[in-house]
């Protein structure tokens, strides 16, 4: 039909929805909640709003590159992407089914929720968390291997019952 | 940043068409910050393959990366606020020494005066020194009027919370650690803790900025900063210094001679090939 746009909204939605992270090629942007908003223009200009995660995170221009090329390769004849910073992102954003997609690939999800500052000053001894979950096994209550893993988000936790080491998704 | 390929970073656009109450305090204001970050990451950085433990490189890298996001972020913004088309690498790489007004503290070396090797302990100490006046300045940014400075500052929070958690913990571990530990770490603490009284200097661009509603004055943070350091530092078996009349000026422009230093192994690439991108 002459004049339709190239990509309505659902469209460009459904071509997020399979944009990967670079870091963690398991979840999707959207599933991430990276993506905040995602509109079509009536000339078929696709607007895209985006939120960075960490503020060191060494992805944030790859996803930015991705998100652009994915909804152009779709035939959006022109994408604007925004960055907002408030608020924050959290991983909370981060749906069940994600979690549950992270727990099948080995990594722990973030647990409890992490978008409430507590306003508890540091708390040296007491630091770190071990009501996490094995991702394998199950098994709750975990001992901390590194407070950082291969990307910053993640830290290294091993198994007390399996003993087997997985990642844990840091919450914040 | 200036958004000519799509490989940088596109600009914020919170609050876009809202006009800031920028005046001329405020550039200084976000430079000390930002300027702070980023002299704070190269610092951090230069761990990077000199780690005691292959985790800590890792931690100590990681920490550097957050620092410097938040440094990428807020000089960007600072570019913003002067209007002469200055990119966060403008400001980073083509400034001198006496344009930044990064507090002393950050520029200072690992290395322990007279000594030979750098102090792990004591950047550790540094990095919750720092981490816990961040973490108490961000809380405050998060409610600022400038829509763009509260987004950098309330991710910029959970960031700093979690460096904050990770530095205290070393600083508890090697203060009370070993006879040898803990002397260093006395040590790095009595040569550190003169220059955070520059921290809460007062003076007329806090004052300003802090009338304006964009930020705290910086010396309204010492009661909360001390609330986070002393439990750990008395947990750390550490002996607080009393505070002496020292003070650096960094947050004036005035550096110690650890900054030319720094400055030239951190601008050595962008001074010698002039527009250099990756």
């Amino acid at each position: 039909m002459p004049g339709e746009v190239a990509l309505d909204e659902s469209a460009a939605r459904a071509v997020l929805q399979r944009v990967l992270d670079p870091e963690l090629p398991l979840l999707s942007v959207v599933e991430l909640g990276i993506v905040r908003e995602c509109r079509v223009a009536a000339d078929g200009e696709v607007e895209v709003v985006l939120t960075p995660t960490y503020s060191g995170c060494p992805a944030t221009e790859a996803i930015a590159e991705a998100v652009e090329l994915a909804l152009l390769g779709a035939g959006a004849p022109r994408v604007a992407l925004h960055w907002r910073l408030q608020p924050a992102w959290t991983t909370d954003w981060i749906g069940p089914a994600a979690r549950e997609t992270l727990r099948r690939h080995g990594i722990a999800p973030p647990s409890g929720a992490a978008a409430v500052e507590d306003g508890a000053a540091a708390r040296p001894l007491r630091l770190h968390r071990r009501d996490v979950a094995c991702p394998r096994c199950g098994q709750a209550g975990a001992e901390r291997l590194s407070a950082f893993g291969a990307t910053a988000c993640k830290a290294l936790y091993r198994c007390l019952g399996c003993r087997e080491p997985f990642e844990y998704f840091k919450p914040i | 940043m200036d958004g000519d390929t799509i490989t940088r970073l596109p600009a914020a656009t919170d609050g876009a068409g809202a006009a800031p109450a920028w005046d001329a305090t405020t550039l200084p204001y976000l430079l000390r910050l930002g300027d702070a970050c980023l002299v704070h990451a190269q610092r951090l950085a230069e761990w990077c393959g000199h780690a005691p433990v292959l985790e800590e490189d890792i931690a100590l890298t990681n920490l550097a990366l957050d620092q410097l996001g938040q440094a990428r972020a807020l000089l960007s913004l600072a570019g913003r606020c002067e209007g002469r088309g200055r990119d966060e690498d403008a400001l980073a790489y083509q400034r001198g020494e006496a344009e930044f007004l990064n507090p002393s503290l950050l520029e200072l070396p690992h290395t322990p005066p007279g000594d030979s090797a750098p102090c792990f302990g004591r950047t550790l100490l540094r990095g919750f020194l720092w981490a816990s006046f961040a973490q108490a300045l961000y809380r405050r940014l998060a409610d600022s009027r400038d829509p763009a400075l509260a987004g950098i500052a309330a991710r910029a929070l959970k960031e700093c919370r979690y460096h904050a958690e990770h530095c205290a913990d070393w600083v508890v571990r090697l203060g009370d650690g070993t006879a040898e530990s803990q002397r260093r770490m006395q040590a790095a603490l009595e040569d550190l803790w003169p220059y955070t009284a520059e921290l809460f200097e007062d003076d007329a661009v806090d004052r300003a900025v802090a009338a304006a509603g964009l930020g705290p004055a910086w010396a309204e943070l010492r009661p909360a900063w001390l609330a986070s350091v002393e439990p750990v530092l008395r947990e750390a078996t550490l002996r607080m210094p009393p505070d002496t009349p020292f003070r650096s000026h960094g947050r004036r422009g005035r550096h110690t001679e650890a900054m030319g230093l720094l400055l030239a192994e951190m601008q050595s690439l962008a001074r010698a090939f002039p527009g250099a991108v990756w």
